[in-house]
Formats: structure tokens, sequence, C-alpha cells
């Protein structure tokens, strides 16, 4: 369960930058997760209500932009969208991805009151 | 609550030492990245804006474990993150590791668990300096616990630190430590299908160890299609077959360690 690792990691970021922006309360915080980023969605959504209880955070609507993954082949050269690292080329069949996209695991913004 | 001293804790994880009693430091008491600023600014309060951020969640981990890289590669310390599912025997691998590697190279560890010390006490029967991390419920170590039990184990220029991470084969994937490999350890006994049914700890991993080989004969389990999966899942990777009971690989495990080692 590595998710609340996740979301604390994700509050501790908001609120320091909360504080240095002079708001008190945060209403929504928009986050970007890869598809390949190794992080389940609905696990996080969990563990962010309880993560953000007592803190500036509390009650604040999570925003998640999922993100698909894409990966190029290391045989042919075949640009492709990949769900998993266990990818194979459509192109050639081989399984020899190199990931370009997909395992971003960022805070894009959040809103202040 | 902490059940050595009482206090109450969050929880967090805590450091302890074979055969001293009373020995145990909080991570994050000291020389954590927990601070206030004091200026604060008051503008536009009471009103609604969106603050443009666009950094990584684990930012505060990787910078960390950026930190411990460089402070290893300084010391020429060689750093391996040994991860694996509970059981797969990263503990009777270092067991049978760390004599051979003795007379070349001093070797520290850090085993890390949810409880107990029996990990960190098979490792002070070999009188190599070993750190216990209990992380509580924590499911996997980060670049702070490393940071502070390498504080307390202060292990010497050109040496080998084993980090053994909490036995699990998903949440220590996403963790660095600022290790220079990750070395993952799977069994015989387990299904071969592993490195596909959790792709991200294998695609992230340096080196396969397959242990428990001395076991084949009873056991239903194809080696060569496990190579495969996991060479499917991260072309890069190594793979060496061992027995950590018979020594059975240990040559060639011990020459890619040699290896590194002397190109500290």
């Amino acid at each position: 369960m590595h998710e609340m690792s996740i979301a604390l990691s994700v509050i501790e970021a908001v609120t320091e930058r909360a504080r240095q922006e002079g708001g008190s309360r945060i209403t929504a915080i928009d986050l970007v997760v890869g598809r390949l980023a190794g992080v389940q969605i609905e696990s996080l959504r969990f563990c962010f209500d309880a993560a953000t209880r007592d803190t500036p955070a509390e009650g604040a609507e999570l925003v998640i932009e999922e993100r698909e993954g894409r990966g190029r082949c290391e045989s042919c050269g075949e640009r492709f969208p990949v769900s998993s690292f266990y990818a194979k080329c459509p192109s050639c069949a081989q399984f020899r991805v190199k990931i370009e996209s997909g395992e971003e695991l960022s805070v894009r913004s959040f809103t202040i009151d | 609550m902490c059940d050595t001293c009482g206090c109450s804790g969050d929880g967090g994880a805590v450091l302890r030492k074979p055969g001293v009693k009373d020995y145990h430091v909080h991570v994050g008491d000291d020389g954590g990245h927990h601070h206030h600023h004091d200026h604060d600014h008051h503008h536009h309060h009471g009103e609604v804006r969106k603050v443009q951020v666009e950094q990584d969640v684990l930012l505060q981990n990787n910078l960390l474990a950026e930190r411990n890289r460089g402070w290893f590669e300084a010391r020429r310390i060689l750093a391996l993150n040994f991860l694996s599912s509970p059981g797969s025997g990263k503990t009777s691998i270092l067991e049978k590791t760390i004599p051979m590697l003795l007379e070349r190279y001093p070797v520290t560890v850090i085993e890390g668990d949810q409880q107990t010390t029996n990990d960190a006490d098979r490792i002070d029967a070999l009188g190599v300096p070993v750190i216990q991390v209990n992380t509580g419920t924590g499911c996997h170590l980060d670049a702070q616990m490393v940071q502070r039990a390498v504080r307390e184990l202060d292990p010497p220029e050109r040496s080998l630190l084993c980090i053994e991470n909490v036995g699990n084969l998903v949440c220590p994937a996403l963790f660095d430590l600022g290790e220079a490999a990750k070395v993952v350890v799977i069994s015989v006994t387990e299904g071969e299908d592993k490195p596909i049914k959790y792709p991200s700890m294998f695609h992230h991993a340096d080196i396969v160890l397959l242990n428990k080989t001395d076991l084949l004969p009873y056991v239903d389990f194809d080696a060569a299609k496990c190579r495969e999966y996991a060479l499917q899942v991260n072309h890069h990777l190594e793979w060496i077959e061992v027995s950590a009971k018979t020594g059975e690989g240990f040559d060639q495990w011990i020459a890619w360690l040699t290896l590194k080692l002397a190109a500290l």
C-alpha cells in the first residue's frame, strides 16, 4: 500500500507551497498519473481522504489526469501505446520496448482559497 | 506508539541494533526534511487561485536518494538494493555472500522489515555491522530511512553496503534509495510468471538472482521460461541462477560483485 506514502508526499509538496503562496485552505489538487507509474488510482483516492485529514487540504478535490503509456521498440523503432512493461511490439513482435512516457507521477497544480 | 520508549510516534520507521537492547532511533527525529518557512507571504487572501507546480510527487525522496548516491560514490561504497517477495531467500543469500567477500572488502548491511530484528540478528552473527530498520506499517524502505541508517552504520570507504528491502514485489519498486543497482531475488518455489505479474519491479531491476535452484528437481518451475518472461519485461536484465543452500552459482554472483567493487 505505497499509495499512502504517495498521498502523504502529495500533501507535503502542496501544503508547503500553499503556505508560501499565502493560501490557508487548499480546495483542489491536480495530479498527473501515468499508466506505468505503479500507482493504483482507486487506492490513491482512498488514501488521499485519510491523508488530508487535519491538514489545509482536508476536503480538497483530487483531480487526476491519467496518461497513456507510450514506448518505442528497440528492435525495429516502431512507436506504440503500452499499458504494461510487458509489451509486445505490434510491428515485429519483439519484447524490447523502451518506455518513452507513462511513468509520470506529478502534481501539476493546486487551488487555494 | 513506540513500543520501546512509549513516545507517541506517528507510526514512522525505527532503527535497531542486534544485541543493543535499548538502542532505537526514530527516523525523522532529526535531519528530516520537514521544515517551516517563517516568511509567509500575505497576498490575495480570500481569493480563489490556481497555483501551477509541475513537481514530481516523489521529488523529496528522489532528492534524498541522489544525496545518498553522491555520498556512496564519493566514499567508493557499492550500495545494492535487494528486493523480493517475502521468503525468496534474500537474507540467506547475504549470509552466503558476505563471508566470501570479507577477505577483500568490508561489508555492512541495512535490514528492512516491518517488525523484529530477526534478519539483523542473522547478519550480526557473521560479525559485520548491521542496522535494522523497522518500518512499522510501512511496506518499503525510503531514502530518508537509508540516510538515517547509514549515519548510524557509518560504512567504511571501498566497501559493500547491502540494503535488504522489505519483502514485497510491488511498493519498493517506486522508491529510489540511492543504490548503484537493484538486485531482485526470485526463488523456484514461486511461480515462473512472477516477472509478468510484477512487471514494474523487474523493469526497474538491474540483475535477477534465481534462488533455491537445488529444489528444481522437486518443483514444477521452468527456469528458462521465467528468464524469458523477465527479459521480456526488461531486456537489459542480467540473470544469475544460485542456491544459497548449496552455493551453486555463487562463483558467478561473486564475480559480478567483485567486478563492480573493483570498478569503484
